[in-house]
């Protein structure tokens, strides 16, 4: 946390997006997290890329729980829309704002201790139900906000800042969606922007649920030795299996392809991304597969990153519900509320 | 690239623009922030250890440090350093007895100082509490030089020319005025000195010698012309007057003819806007007494009719300017007449040495620019030393003040016999500016306040004498203002690759995007692979030792960098710190005692003194 606020003064040479917007436009309020928290560079690693995806700032809706993670929607695009509901409800609170408004895009961030514990049947279901919808979740071993007790995410055997041993198998948030039938699984790491920003970018580009499990050091209560969530630990076994590259389409012809082995994969919502393989050794789109690879390497103790699996085309939720396209705040005023010969008609119907 | 060498000196020097740019190393942002704090006494006296004459430079300087300024580059104005610098002076209140004072004792050597200009006032300055007896021959018969005979004191009040230069002549120096030197040889060879300093300034005005010059009593060289105004010797001019060139002589004298009842005066500028010599401020206070600049006019002839001057005639010029701003091609498109009364030439000074003998070791180069080393100051002759507008030709006042200053180390050593090659090197303190947990030592929130308009005598009330300060100074609510709009860039970002976890929180705090963590590389791609790329070359890239974690490095672009401290307070580990650098400079006195200066830190109340009795015991 700072004293002073970030001042306003800014870079006169700052590079301007589609919208003549700079990054300074995609900025929030000052963050109250401790200095060097993971979660705030992943807050830095949403600006970089809803700034460059040109997103128009009132076209965007920031959905959150409870936790340090969750307070990170305040500190970005303070000019979007936002809701921080109560501790692993946000899945239901963006249900109902996809429901009546499908335009927008949806940013939830969440934590480990918002999805996985409290939360876990919600965040299951909202894949079920293919939310179109960005889902982080800014994963540190521990609920931070509470002060550090270990989370469903903690790795066997690993320790708290105290000492104290954790026995229970950590949940995995990415087995757990690729098993839920989400279609676009990957994982990040909060020090590792360039892997991160294509990856959200991806997301944001991706029609239906887009869960991302974003490794984030709490400098504070999991930092340290004997920590699986620690800066050093991920940096010394984080295994990324693919070298990922957002490429926007009217970019397309830019893209490097011809180096080496490299996978094409078009994207439901436009555009692409280009995967250089680096060591995948599966078919990203084989569901089976991928849960096994991962499965097998996470045995092993490494931290593996990247898109882990992705399946296009999938009927998302308003799809699926055969929900209207215009959203209810675009509808004029008489056919949203239609009056009492309406509603009595209604009534009628369902005596 | 290499890591960064932050002990050398000149790292943090550099950051810190306006001292950079500040010929004598004024430490700009510690006076400011002394302003600040209302202690203008000592903002007075630590403006005193460098550039000597404050309250003259806070009027009159060329200011070199305000293009330089960083504040200049992150918005569009820079900090106002030369007033805030008056401001010191004017409200200092008394401060006499914190001046360098002579010792009783005399250390027995003897120098000449040739002339009483700027530069030899310093020089004086430096070895006066030495115990020099000291000796300067002037000319005239005031001493000051050009900032007497010249600078009007419609900008520099004249009692506060005598003030700043009591304080040094008041040291027992021996001042013959009226007594030129005639023969330098007659000087070396039976005056008894044993070193001599020539600051006699740069007293040629140029000449434009083109048809009807000399046909008429009504053209002037402008430094003579301004000379005879200053010493009271003219006090009319004609009605209409044209100025020849455009640079700051030009300014006086179109000024200075105003207010002798010039109705009509026209500044004649052979190139367009933009190639002007004179600085931006002194045009617009031209402009302000709606003096006419005629551009793209070259002078062709005077015409002149029995004696009488009638006009000029002038060639029309056009200019082609190329995408680099440059002028590419010039071509005469016509001709035009314009009449008037009397015509001032302001086009350039030279040096002129014809008092100094061809045949006694002193050379001279093809131009007769005597030859005199950039360090030392000393001629090709062992003893003989120039300084100020005479060593190199016109410059300004600090310039002259810097030169003094290291020909005061050179006669200094070359008088105790030692080599005057072999100089103190400068040194720099850094210490800590952390006071708390959000708390520096230092006002580090930007203010977005833009620069204080400087108050000026109305138009109608300015003219009625030859002598009424036009700058009205600030006032301390105005200078506490203006304080405020300085980046404090000495409070330097200090880096320590070993504690960096690589986290990223300084990259994103960052308001100006200074900061990067990328793999290393050479200085021209690595410049474009940053978070802002940084594309001001004159600006350098701080780069650290590898990274622990990662082995990337930090970068700093320190261009635009507003030292906020945000990095340092946002880093987890304190690999970030923010330090106040403090360039040592060494001075005579320091050479003297052979004890380099210390800095602010360690020296007791009252600060900033120049330790004169710390040298009565070393003479
Ligand atoms: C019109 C004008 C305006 C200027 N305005 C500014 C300004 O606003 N700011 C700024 O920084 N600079 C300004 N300058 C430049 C500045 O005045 C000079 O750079 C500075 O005065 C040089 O100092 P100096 O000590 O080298 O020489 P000078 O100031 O020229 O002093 C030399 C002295 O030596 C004397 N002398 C000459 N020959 C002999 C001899 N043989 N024996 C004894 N004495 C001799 C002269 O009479 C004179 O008093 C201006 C210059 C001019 C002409
Ligand atoms: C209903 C409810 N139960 C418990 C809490 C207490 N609580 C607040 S935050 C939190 C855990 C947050 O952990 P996580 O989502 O991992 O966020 P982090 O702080 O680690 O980023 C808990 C249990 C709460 N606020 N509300
Ligand atoms: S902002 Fe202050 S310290 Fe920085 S260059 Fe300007 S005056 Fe000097
Ligand atoms: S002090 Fe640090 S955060 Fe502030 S502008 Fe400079 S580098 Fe950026
Ligand atoms: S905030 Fe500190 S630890 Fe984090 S990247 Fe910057 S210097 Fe390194
Ligand atoms: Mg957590």
């Amino acid at each position: 946390m700072s004293y002073i606020a970030r001042p306003k003064v800014s870079h006169p040479a700052l590079a301007r997006n589609d919208l003549g917007l700079t990054m300074r436009d995609y900025e929030g309020g000052m963050s109250t997290l401790c200095a060097g928290c993971g979660h705030d560079s992943i807050t830095g690693s949403l600006i970089q890329a809803v700034f460059e995806l040109s997103i128009p700032p009132h076209r965007m809706a920031k959905l959150s729980g409870i936790g340090c993670s969750s307070k990170t929607p305040a500190y970005f695009a303070s000019s979007s829309h936002g809701f921080n509901s109560v501790h692993g409800r946000m899945p239901s609170v963006a249900t109902g704002a996809a429901a009546v408004n499908g335009d927008l895009q949806y940013i939830g961030v969440s934590g480990d201790g918002d999805s996985l514990s409290i939360g876990i049947g919600q965040f299951v279901h909202a894949m079920r139900r293919n939310l179109n919808m960005l889902y982080l979740i800014e994963d540190n071993g521990v609920y931070g906000l509470t002060k550090g007790q270990f989370s469903a995410s903690a790795d066997a055997g690993s320790t708290a800042k105290r000492g104290e041993v954790n026995e229970q198998p950590a949940i995995d948030p990415c087995l757990l969606a690729i098993a839920a039938g989400c279609g676009f699984v990957a994982r990040g790491f909060s020090g590792d922007r360039a892997q991160l920003v294509p990856l959200l970018k991806a997301g944001l580009s991706h029609r239906g649920f887009a869960m991302i499990d974003v490794i984030s050091p709490c400098v504070t209560f999991n930092d340290h030795e004997g920590s699986t969530k620690s800066y050093r630990f991920t940096r010394e076994n984080a295994f990324p299996i693919d070298h990922t590259d957002f490429i926007p389409p009217e970019a397309e012809i830019k893209a490097d392809i011809g180096r080496g082995e490299s996978q094409r994969v078009e994207l439901h919502g436009g555009g692409s991304i280009l995967l250089r393989k680096l060591a995948r050794e599966y078919d990203i789109g084989d569901r089976g597969e991928a849960y096994r690879y991962l499965d097998a390497r996470q045995g092993k103790g490494e931290v593996v990153t990247g898109l882990l699996f992705l399946q296009e085309g999938g009927a998302d939720m308003h799809e699926l519900s055969r929900l209207g396209e215009t959203p209810l705040a675009d509808l004029p005023y008489g056919r949203l509320c239609p009056g009492p010969d309406a509603l009595a008609e209604l009534q009628n119907r369902l005596r | 690239m290499q890591p960064t060498d932050i002990r050398n000196p000149d790292y943090f020097h550099r950051v810190v623009d306006c001292q950079w740019g500040c010929p004598a190393h004024t430490d700009v942002p510690e006076y400011i922030r002394l302003i600040a704090q209302g202690r203008y006494a000592d903002a007075y006296m630590l403006n005193r250890q460098s550039n000597v004459f404050p309250a003259i430079l806070g009027r009159v300087c060329d200011r070199p440090c305000e293009p330089a300024c960083r504040r200049g580059r992150v918005e569009d104005k820079p900090v106002a350093i030369c007033r805030l610098k008056r401001v010191a002076a004017d409200l200092r209140g008394d401060i006499d007895h914190r001046l360098p004072q002579a010792p009783d004792e005399k250390n027995g050597k003897r120098v000449a100082l040739i002339g009483a200009g700027c530069a030899s006032l310093t020089v004086a300055n430096d070895l006066a509490p030495l115990g020099y007896e000291l000796v300067m021959y002037e000319l005239l018969d005031k001493p000051g030089g050009l900032m007497r005979s010249n600078i009007p004191a419609f900008r520099l009040p004249v009692e506060v020319l005598d003030e700043e230069m009591d304080q040094i002549l008041r040291m027992g120096i021996d001042l013959r005025l009226g007594q030129g030197v005639a023969s330098m040889k007659d000087l070396l060879d039976n005056g008894g000195y044993d070193a001599v300093f020539v600051g006699t300034g740069a007293p040629k005005g140029k000449e434009l010698n083109l048809p009807g010059r000399h046909d008429t009593q009504s053209v002037h060289i402008g430094i003579e012309w301004l000379e005879s105004v200053a010493f009271g010797h003219l006090d009319s001019i004609g009605e209409r007057v044209l100025i020849i060139g455009v640079g700051n002589t030009a300014m006086d004298c179109c000024r200075t003819s105003l207010r002798l009842g010039a109705k009509d005066v026209k500044v004649m500028a052979r190139k367009p806007r933009g190639f002007f010599k004179a600085s931006d401020w002194e045009l617009e206070d031209a402009e302000e007494e709606r003096v006419e600049i005629v551009v793209n006019h070259s002078p062709k002839e005077f015409v002149v009719e029995g004696g009488k001057l009638k006009g000029m005639v002038f060639e029309l010029m056009e200019y082609d300017i190329d995408e680099a701003g440059k002028i590419a091609a010039s071509r005469v498109a016509g001709e035009q007449f314009i009449p008037c009364d009397e015509v001032i030439l302001a086009i350039g000074q030279d040096t002129a040495f014809p008092w100094v003998e061809r045949d006694i070791g002193i050379e001279f180069d093809q131009w007769e620019v005597p030859v005199v080393d950039r360090v030392t100051y000393q001629s090709t002759r062992a003893g003989v030393f120039f300084g100020g507008d005479a060593a190199f030709g016109p410059e300004n006042i600090i310039w002259a003040v810097e030169h003094g200053h290291q020909a005061a180390i050179s006669i200094h050593k070359h008088c105790q016999g030692e080599p005057i090659a072999e100089r103190m090197p400068a040194g720099m303190n850094l210490l800590a500016a952390k006071m708390g947990i959000h708390e520096w030592s230092y006002s580090n929130d930007y203010d977005a306040a833009s620069r204080r308009a400087m108050q000026h005598m109305s138009l109608e009330k300015r003219f009625r004498k030859l002598d009424i300060e036009v700058e009205l100074g600030f006032t301390p609510e105005q200078a506490a203002r203006e304080a405020e709009r300085c980046l404090n860039c000495d409070i330097q970002t200090v880096f320590e690759a070993p504690l960096c976890i690589e986290c990223d929180a300084c990259v994103d705090i960052c308001p100006v995007h200074c900061l990067t963590i990328a793999p290393n590389g050479e200085e021209e791609e690595l410049r474009e692979r940053l978070t802002a790329p940084a594309r001001n070359l004159d600006q350098p890239l701080y780069v650290s030792a590898e990274l622990p974690q990662t082995g990337r490095v930090m970068v700093k672009d320190e261009d635009l960098c507003v030292h906020c401290g945000l990095c340092a307070e946002r880093c987890p580990t304190a690999a970030w710190d923010m330090q106040k650098s403090e360039l040592l400079v060494p001075y005579a006195r320091h050479e003297a005692t052979a004890r380099p200066p210390m800095g602010s830190a360690r020296r007791k109340e009252p600060q900033f003194d120049e330790g004169a009795g710390q040298v009565r015991s070393a003479a």
